[in-house]
């Protein structure tokens, strides 16, 4: 396979070629989203094709107006992602190793909710949070944006901790380590790359939410970036470039991750989906 | 672990004098540490999905109205909300939407994810780097996605249409704004966020089929497409199912990225059972017809589990 022939490798540049092209239809919103914040001023009218010069008074707008909800939306996704880690990975690992009767039942059980519409659980979730206190909390929404990721975790992280040797848990349990220990000190370590898989769609369900953002929040206390990108388009409707920079500024993070992470990502989408 | 009967034992707890170390006892006490690893789980799953659809099925017999939120009650009332909802003209254009809207997204997702898919199963320079690359759009907040699509599909200013005019076809689509087009617009918005998805899952599956066999039909004399509709397409199958029927999932509920392009119009030509159960629950503060086109989401939702199940089940074996 490794032998090029010229024509061979010719043929498999043309394939670079087209897949560049694929490529650049596939990003081209996400280009014109940059494109248009960075020309805050031709905003209501038609956009160039390319800035011509580099005007970041959009982003400096973006910024003020809702680098709040930024941090609003990290400090509610990293919450969610504490939770969603802490309740899922000890029950990973049960449903995984112990043989518990319902087990079986429980997995199940899991699958199932990743079929529950969203609307449907806020619907009710709603009701509830009133009677609870929990409306425009940030306790309150991160319980809610954990809900996305914990079905998820338990089957991804189930799937990886059922391959663990077993003579390596035993080995701990022999030297004494009690569950908790033979948890915390062999298995998690082990289990790293699925707890970061994980922890990544955790945060990426939680910071793309838009949904929990607006039924369980009624004032502006608790406002993700998505639901203040949402209402900045109907307050500021002739204002794209700020708009388009806020846009820019919350696909940040995906960007971030699909460049640090992509070998988790990939493995996130089908391991978790498939398994 | 063969039979699922039995969801939780929790041992009676007596408390015995402390005796001999009684192995029986050690062996329950045993159990219950290991129940406390799987426990908060199986609490928060039974509160955040058990519960809400227990009590949507409740609610959708109770009246709700804007005063429920200082006063605390919601009488019931029968079947009022059921009957109200479908006597009315726009619930059955919602399910119909919805109908079209999913089944036009998989429809697209799948045949460009697939096609990619194998596009990208050829090796060639830059191959991974471009692969993981496409997987953007499927990150990206889908609000945002819906927002920024609103900007390119704007009738008079938006980038679409001014490309259209350049190129000499058309040029003033109403794209979101035409009650003819906008359900279609929303459609082909939703292909463009769920290729990389069905993208990956599929290449995934064209990694795990054997050379050989594709060698076999190449040796038989069978052309690139024979190949693919004979070997590739039966070999696929249950990565196929999985991924229409996870498609499905998450097509059939979606609101976000409705509610960022056409907020469900014009003249509710974009909405949905999604956008209808927020729009009677959180516009209309009547949880009652929410909880009924919630209701009915379900159901639709609870077909397709039974696919999935049966898909899986098939996969696991």
């Amino acid at each position: 396979m490794a032998t090029h022939t010229p024509t061979a490798s010719r043929r498999r540049w043309g394939s670079t070629v087209a897949g560049v092209l694929v490529l650049a239809v596939m990003l081209f919103p996400l280009y014109w989203m940059l494109n248009t914040a960075l020309q805050p001023e031709s905003g209501l009218l038609k956009v160039d094709p390319v800035p011509g010069s580099l005007d970041l008074s959009g982003f400096s707008k973006a910024v003020s107006d809702q680098g709040g909800h930024l941090l609003t939306s990290l400090a509610v996704s990293l919450g969610a992602v504490a939770i969603c880690l802490l309740i899922s990975a000890p029950a990973a690992y049960g449903l995984a190793r112990f043989g518990l009767r319902g087990s079986r039942t429980i997995v199940f059980g899991t699958l199932i909710t990743q079929m529950v519409p969203g609307i449907v659980i806020a619907n009710a979730l709603y009701n509830s949070y009133v009677d609870l206190g929990l409306v425009n909390s940030y306790f309150g929404l991160m319980l809610a944006d954990a809900s996305l990721g914990i079905p998820f975790s338990i089957v991804l992280m189930r799937s990886f901790m059922v391959s663990i040797p077993g003579e390596v848990i035993e080995a701990a349990q022999i030297d004494g380590a009690g569950p908790v220990r033979t948890f915390v000190r062999v298995v998690l370590p082990m289990s790293r790359n699925s707890l970061i898989t994980s922890g990544l769609f955790a945060f990426l369900f939680s910071w793309s939410d838009f949904m929990f953002a607006l039924t369980l929040n009624t004032t502006d206390e608790v406002k993700p970036i998505t639901l203040g990108i949402y209402q900045y388009i109907g307050a500021h409707v002739g204002d794209w470039g700020s708009v388009m920079a806020a846009s820019v500024l919350s696909a940040v993070p995906a960007a971030i991750l699909l460049v640090l992470a992509q070998k988790y990502i990939a493995a996130g989408i089908t391991g978790g989906s498939v398994k | 672990m063969t039979t699922s009967t039995v969801t939780a034992q929790t041992p009676a707890k007596t408390p015995e004098p402390a005796a001999a170390p009684d192995p029986a006892r050690i062996a329950r006490r045993r159990r219950l540490a290991q129940w406390g690893f799987v426990a908060p789980a199986v609490v928060f799953m039974l509160l955040f999905f058990g519960y809400p659809l227990v009590r949507n099925v409740v609610m959708s017999f109770q009246h709700y109205t804007p005063k429920t939120f200082f006063t605390g009650e919601a009488p019931f009332n029968g079947t009022d909300n059921w009957s109200n909802v479908f006597h009315d003209a726009l619930f059955g254009k919602a399910l119909w939407h919805t109908l079209v809207f999913t089944a036009g997204s998989l429809l697209g997702q799948f045949c460009i994810g697939m096609a990619l898919a194998v596009f990208f199963s050829r090796r060639f320079p830059l191959n991974g780097v471009l692969r993981s690359l496409i997987l953007l759009p499927w990150l990206v907040p889908m609000v945002v996605s819906g927002i920024v699509w609103r900007r390119i599909l704007d009738q008079d200013t938006g980038v679409l249409n001014s490309f259209l005019d350049t190129i000499g076809i058309g040029g003033h689509t109403p794209w979101l704004t035409s009650p003819g087009m906008a359900l279609l617009s929303v459609i082909l918005v939703n292909i463009w966020i769920g290729i990389p998805f069905n993208m990956v899952i599929l290449y995934g599956g064209l990694q795990e089929i054997p050379k050989e066999l594709h060698e076999a039909a190449a040796l038989d004399g069978a052309s690139a497409w024979r190949t693919f509709r004979s070997v590739t397409l039966p070999v696929l199958k249950p990565v196929i199912t999985v991924v229409l029927v996870l498609g499905f999932m998450s097509t059939v509920k979606i609101l976000d990225l409705i509610l960022a392009l056409t907020d469900g119009g014009p003249a509710d030509a974009t909405q949905t059972l999604g956008t209808l159960t927020y729009q009677n629950s959180f516009v209309q503060l009547d949880f009652g017809a929410g909880a009924v086109v919630g209701n009915v989401l379900i159901l639709i939702s609870a077909v397709f589990a039974v696919f999935y199940l049966r898909a899986n089940r098939t996969e696991g074996k």
